[in-house]
């Protein structure tokens, strides 16, 4: 246990402002949390869905949880049921054996209610998005199933720019 | 050349990737008798897929790829076509029980289908006809709203589990954490799990007919994304079978420099996948500092390479870009810390009670069931079987740069959660001093080469990803185009795995045990 402790002693709070002008998006990343708590004064809670990403979205919006940005520390939390859910975080292409499920996941989130594209693909957008079109597998982009508020461009879109999504989405909400 | 005494003839494939020889195969007796003097001499299925090759010849072909000591054999089998029928080849599936999956999934795409063994469904759910096949020339369809074919529900017939108490517990395919959509259904009494069985297919998106007639440059941004988390090695083993196919030798600088970002990618997921382990076993700290550790590594690569995940990097001729002394440096000082890092979370890792608790003797699998089931990777080492396409063993060299390299492979053979985690471990410090190692004797040189289209030529590339061996077939058509590119994942054989590892368990240790796993679905649901 000692050594444990130590370690969590010596890593310290990665998440704080820093002096340090080389951190890069450490100063980005606190303004966003800072204006996210703002607008929300309480907490927000995201469902994310799948619905036929190639999961390198996936990995990028696990990072949203770690340390350095540190989402769940500022209150907006990644739940297990769209029904406790005030805002879906979809992936795509949306495929045709996924469709129906989006649908369901969308139904059953409680009004009112967000929902951010997530990815090239999701948004149908760049060089990735027009290759992943629609096919017969496929419907394509997040907004050809579910009405889309906020897009996030990008393969994938680094964890600044999903931060930067949900802060337009609760923006315009 | 003959492999088992078989008379079938084979030929090495030229180049210098993994080994590879080819073979053409008169009649499905001969396939059938072809696999089971594989399965016989310890082998395995490493791919299966369909080719509709009608214009060129008439004629339907199957592809099976089979891992062997030496390297990989591939077969062909041709199918007279027989109007709007269905060819078929004999089942290979009461050898191989992992060819029946892919079996099913070539008769959903291309319609030829195995003369037996289980004939559902497979990766079409309701969104296409049944008698429609997509990687058909001839298949055309609509797309937009109100055209195109229905998106019908489907029903699917999960085998039942009978007797007193015995229920179904049905998830997904929407699952309770961030993770890529598939349905299981387990079988339970009480807590403990009688059966798993699992639905896949819901990721599909028709990357192979994206693929078809494509040309090199926009297949290599489509393979990068068959599976996200393993982009380096899609997009190696893509560029191995191109080049294989149109005689071209990448330069020995960009052969490192593709080992150098296959190692990287190996290592991000690893920590992601330890933080993850020690999380499902409710040990929070463990998720915070390897995501830590994993994030300081992705910044590092966005710096060194443009991307965070080396998307794009790889490409067949060579690499894009390019790396300076200084940018080797930075690795070698990063490689230092981070192994200082995982050195003491291991420790942490090891002495927690609480943690080995639940990874020891959780989800175990033996070596027997690894090798009928076709395993490779991570999960097989796991089980002790020593498979590892980058290392040697007697018979087997690996392809360059790994020839070099002396790669040690990690195993274990407990074949339980622990035991996949300590895989991670041993796996990360080889790679770091892999990574070491390429930086101080980085060879001179360009780090690409041009490459032209040699019109119906065809090539093989395997390569050893963090999860398993990556394989990707390609033939070039007439027109220089992508005529067919068959990507594989390691997955395909792992998934019947999972089923296994759960039986005896209770079922608050899937996650855990799926962790350990953590397979690709985009990557088999293509």
């Amino acid at each position: 246990m000692i050594p444990l402790l130590k370690k969590i002693l010596r890593t310290g709070v990665i998440t704080e402002p820093a002096v340090e002008v080389d951190i890069g998006p450490r100063q980005e990343i606190e303004r966003l949390n800072d204006e996210l708590l703002r607008i929300l004064g309480r907490a927000l809670t995201i469902r994310e869905v799948d619905a036929g990403s190639c999961n390198g979205c996936e990995l990028e919006i696990h990072a949203l949880n770690n340390a350095y940005y540190n989402l769940e520390g500022r209150g907006i939390k990644f739940v297990a049921s769209p029904r406790h859910a005030d805002m879906l975080l979809v992936t795509g292409p949306v495929t045709k054996n996924m469709e129906n499920a989006l649908r369901i996941a969308y139904d059953c989130t409680p009004d009112p209610k967000l929902v951010v594209a997530v990815g090239d693909c999701g948004c149908g957008c760049g060089e990735v998005g027009q290759l992943f079109g629609e096919n017969y597998a496929t419907c394509g982009p997040v907004d050809n199933v579910v009405a889309v508020d906020v897009r996030v461009p990008g393969c994938p879109p680094t964890p600044l720019a999903l931060m930067q999504g949900i802060l337009a989405a609760v923006r315009r909400a | 050349m003959l492999f088992y005494a078989e008379p079938i003839e084979f030929t090495p494939q030229a180049g210098c990737g993994a080994p590879v020889w080819l073979g053409q195969i008169a009649e499905g007796e001969d396939l059938l008798r072809f696999a089971i003097a594989v399965h016989g001499a310890g082998g395995r299925i490493a791919a299966l897929w369909g080719e509709d090759r009608r214009r060129e010849a008439e004629r339907f072909r199957l592809n099976c790829v089979f891992g062997i000591n030496q390297g990989h054999v591939w077969v062909a089998l041709d199918l007279p076509a027989q109007g709007d029928a269905c060819p078929s080849y004999p089942d290979l599936s009461g050898i191989f029980p992992a060819a029946s999956r892919m079996q099913r999934a070539t008769r959903d795409l291309v319609g030829i289908a195995s003369d037996g063994g289980d004939q559902r469904p497979w990766l079409r759910h309701g969104g296409w006809p049944a008698d429609w096949f997509p990687l058909r020339h001839d298949s055309v369809h609509e797309v937009g709203v109100g055209v195109g074919f229905p998106n019908l529900p489907s029903d699917y017939d999960f085998v039942q589990v009978g007797g007193e108490g015995a229920h179904e517990i049905p998830v997904g395919p929407i699952h309770a954490g961030i993770i890529e959509p598939g349905h299981f259904r387990f079988s339970v009494v009480g807590e403990r799990v009688l059966r798993l069985e699992e639905r896949l297919g819901y990721q599909h998106k028709g990357v192979e007919r994206r693929l078809a007639g494509a040309d090199f440059a926009t297949g290599t941004r489509l393979i990068g994304r068959v599976s996200g988390d393993a982009t380096c090695a899609y997009a190696w083993a893509y560029a191995m079978a191109l080049e294989a196919a149109c005689g071209v030798a990448p330069p020995p600088r960009a052969l490192v420099l593709r080992a150098f970002m296959l190692e990287r990618e190996r290592i991000a997921n690893h920590l992601g996948d330890l933080g993850a382990l020690g999380n499902d076993a409710a040990f929070a700290f463990g998720l915070t500092q390897f995501m830590r550790l994993k994030e300081d590594w992705l910044r590092l690569n966005a710096e060194l390479f443009g991307h965070r995940f080396m998307m794009d990097r790889i490409v067949p001729g060579g690499v894009a870009g390019d790396l300076d002394p200084t940018a080797l440096r930075r690795v070698v000082e990063q490689c230092e810390a981070i192994g200082r890092e995982v050195k003491a979370l291991r420790a942490l890792y090891d002495e927690h009670s609480g943690l080995q608790d639940r990874f020891l003797t959780t989800g175990a699998i033996t070596a027997e069931l690894a090798r009928e089931l076709s395993m490779t990777g991570m999960a097989a080492r796991a089980t002790g079987l020593i498979l590892g396409g980058r290392c040697y063993r007697q018979g087997y060299t690996p392809p360059p740069p790994y020839d070099r390299l002396g790669v040690r492979p990690a195993t274990d053979e407990r074949g339980d959660v622990a035991a996949r985690v300590a895989v991670r471990f041993d796996e990360i410090f080889e790679s770091l001093r892999l990574l070491k190692e390429m930086a101080v004797a980085m060879p001179e040189g360009d780090v690409r080469v041009e490459i032209a289209p040699v019109p119906g030529a065809t090539g093989l590339g395997v390569v050893e990803g963090w999860r398993g061996e990556v394989i990707v077939g390609a033939r070039i058509g007439p027109d220089g185009r992508l005529a067919r590119v068959h990507p594989h994942d390691p997955s395909w054989q792992a998934w019947l795995a999972l089923e296994h590892a759960v039986m005896n368990d209770i079922v608050p240790d899937f996650p855990l045990i799926n962790k350990s796993f953590n397979l690709s679905y985009s990557g088999v649901d293509l």
